[in-house]
């Protein structure tokens, strides 16, 4: 059948003005003023939490010894610094869940190692540490002091004990998920079984790594304010302990401000790490 | 003679995939293989490159040989430059490995890509790295298994030329798994066609008219042309 071309233009009566697409249909009035940059933007929650925090307890809305406010609680801080006795405990406690850490994901890296390369290994590792992890570790506290007395062992064991099952989990799981066909691929180029290990699986299982290790951390400051408070003559949570005994809520809230701000720090150390190993990613050339 | 291989046969859980097939590629050859899917070309591919030792029957093939296989498998956590030499050792020290890896980036068309992570390659840049890589090895035989099976149409094009460059300049010997009668036709001296285990065509296309071989390729494949 032979048609008549059509034209490739056709006039199509739009009913209206033409407009720019975008979405929200709306133009955006101009601003006099840059809108603040992110970083106020997402202060502005917790600076206003804290200043309602205050003036409920100015208001006498909470009584000042069941809820110290911000500004005593700050002041409490102050006073504990320059006494010296916030430092000395604080370094007790970052002492304790660094040696603590470095224990616990030495062990979980070297048998996630051991279970990850050798199937001898998976049989023999894996079943143990599966029905191990299922056991609360704050439920060996008791036990920990049997063993390992009151000094810092039993803190540090519970800590390695708490950091080891997350980074061997996950870093097991990073290197079971490493690609086969990489590992082939990696063979028929002459990489020998060495070369394979440390260019191909390890590398391949660094992100699962970094997930059990912010689990560690986080676990581990769980670990020490409970095995703190339970049975320890110093540390933030013998601080928090300490308070306890004198009704000052000031002291105990300080240790959890505290805590909160390592945990914070902590955070950002692993997601720093995170930025710097597995550049790769996103590509990033680096610098 | 670049590969010699005699009565290969390769069973999967008692099903022969391969049975009692011959073949030889002379030095320089170009051959296409071709196959519809399950002929059993890939594990042919498999046991001439040393990933498959399962099988019975004679196999010789050159100690130096590369693999391009159909996706890059570029290590994603190494960029370009140390994909290229992966298992090679620096006989020569690192800086003449590093030069060699550049004149292969060179001859693929990336030279300034020798600093990239993979994942900020399209996918023929990335096959091209993988080309890089298997010539880098200097290769007497060069196995691809459908090289260019995931790429565009454009950059299939584009790919098959370099390739047809590449070998006429480095002359290794090549075996090109592949489906497209007509990409077997473009770049190879001969064509074989796999049907059930066995090599039940040889032709070669130098002399051969291309529609009338096309079409008998298509008609041994079980396609009607």
């Amino acid at each position: 059948m032979t048609d008549v071309l059509r034209p490739a233009v056709v006039d199509i009566d739009l009913g209206g003005p033409l407009v720019v697409p975008r979405l929200g249909g709306r133009r955006r009035r101009n601003h006099r003023w840059p809108p603040p940059p992110r970083a106020v933007r997402r202060a502005i929650g917790p600076v206003l939490v804290l200043a309602l925090w205050q003036l409920a307890s100015n208001l006498g809305l909470f009584s000042s010894i069941e809820v110290a406010s911000p500004i005593a609680v700050f002041d409490a801080g102050r006073q504990l610094w320059e006494q010296g006795a916030l430092q000395s405990n604080l370094v007790v406690s970052l002492r304790r869940v660094g040696e603590g850490l470095v224990l616990g994901v030495a062990a979980g890296v070297f048998l996630a190692v051991v279970s990850g390369l050798f199937h001898l290994g998976e049989d023999l590792l894996d079943p143990v540490l599966q029905a191990a992890r299922a056991v609360p570790i704050l439920g060996l506290v008791p036990l920990s002091i049997i063993w390992f007395g009151v000094g810092e062992a039993p803190k540090i064991f519970l800590i390695a004990l708490g950091c080891a099952f997350p980074v061997y989990l996950n870093t097991y799981a990073g290197i079971r998920s490493v690609d086969v066909k990489l590992v082939e691929a990696g063979r028929t180029f002459g990489l020998n079984r060495w070369g394979l290990v440390r260019q191909v699986v390890l590398p391949g299982s660094l992100p699962g790594f970094l997930v059990g290790l912010r689990f560690a951390i986080v676990g581990s400051w769980l670990i020490i304010i409970v095995a703190e408070e339970i049975n320890a003559q110093s540390g933030i949570g013998y601080l928090i302990m300490q308070a306890q005994t004198t009704d000052r809520t000031d002291i105990m809230f300080l240790g959890l401000v505290v805590y909160a701000l390592l945990g914070l720090v902590a955070d950002a150390i692993v997601r720093f790490l995170e930025s710097r190993l597995l550049s790769w990613r996103r590509g990033f050339t680096g610098s | 003679m670049a590969v010699s291989a005699t009565g290969v046969t390769r069973a999967f859980a008692g099903r022969e995939v391969l049975k009692g097939l011959d073949l030889s590629i002379g030095r320089h050859q170009f051959v296409a293989l071709l196959g519809r899917s399950g002929s059993g070309k890939s594990t042919l591919l498999r046991i001439l490159g040393g990933l498959d030792d399962g099988y019975e029957g004679q196999v010789w093939v050159p100690a130096q040989r590369s693999v391009v296989f159909q996706e890059s498998r570029l290590i994603p956590w190494q960029r370009v430059l140390p994909n290229v030499v992966i298992g090679l050792k620096a006989t020569a020290g690192p800086g003449a490995l590093r030069a060699r890896a550049e004149s292969a980036l060179a001859e693929v068309g990336l030279a300034d890509h020798a600093r990239a992570w993979p994942v900020t390659l399209s996918g023929g840049e990335a096959q091209r790295v993988a080309l890089a890589r298997a010539l880098v090895r200097e290769p007497r035989l060069m196995l691809l298994d459908e090289p260019f099976g995931a790429l565009d149409a454009l950059t299939r094009t584009r790919m098959q030329s370099l390739l047809k460059d590449l070998c006429a300049r480095r002359e290794p010997a090549v075996l090109l798994v592949t489906h497209d009668v007509d990409e077997a036709i473009l770049l190879a001296d001969r064509v074989l066609v796999l049907v059930d285990g066995r090599i039940t065509l040889d032709r070669a296309v130098a002399g051969a008219e291309p529609t009338a071989l096309r079409s008998r390729l298509l008609e041994e494949l079980g396609v009607v042309g």
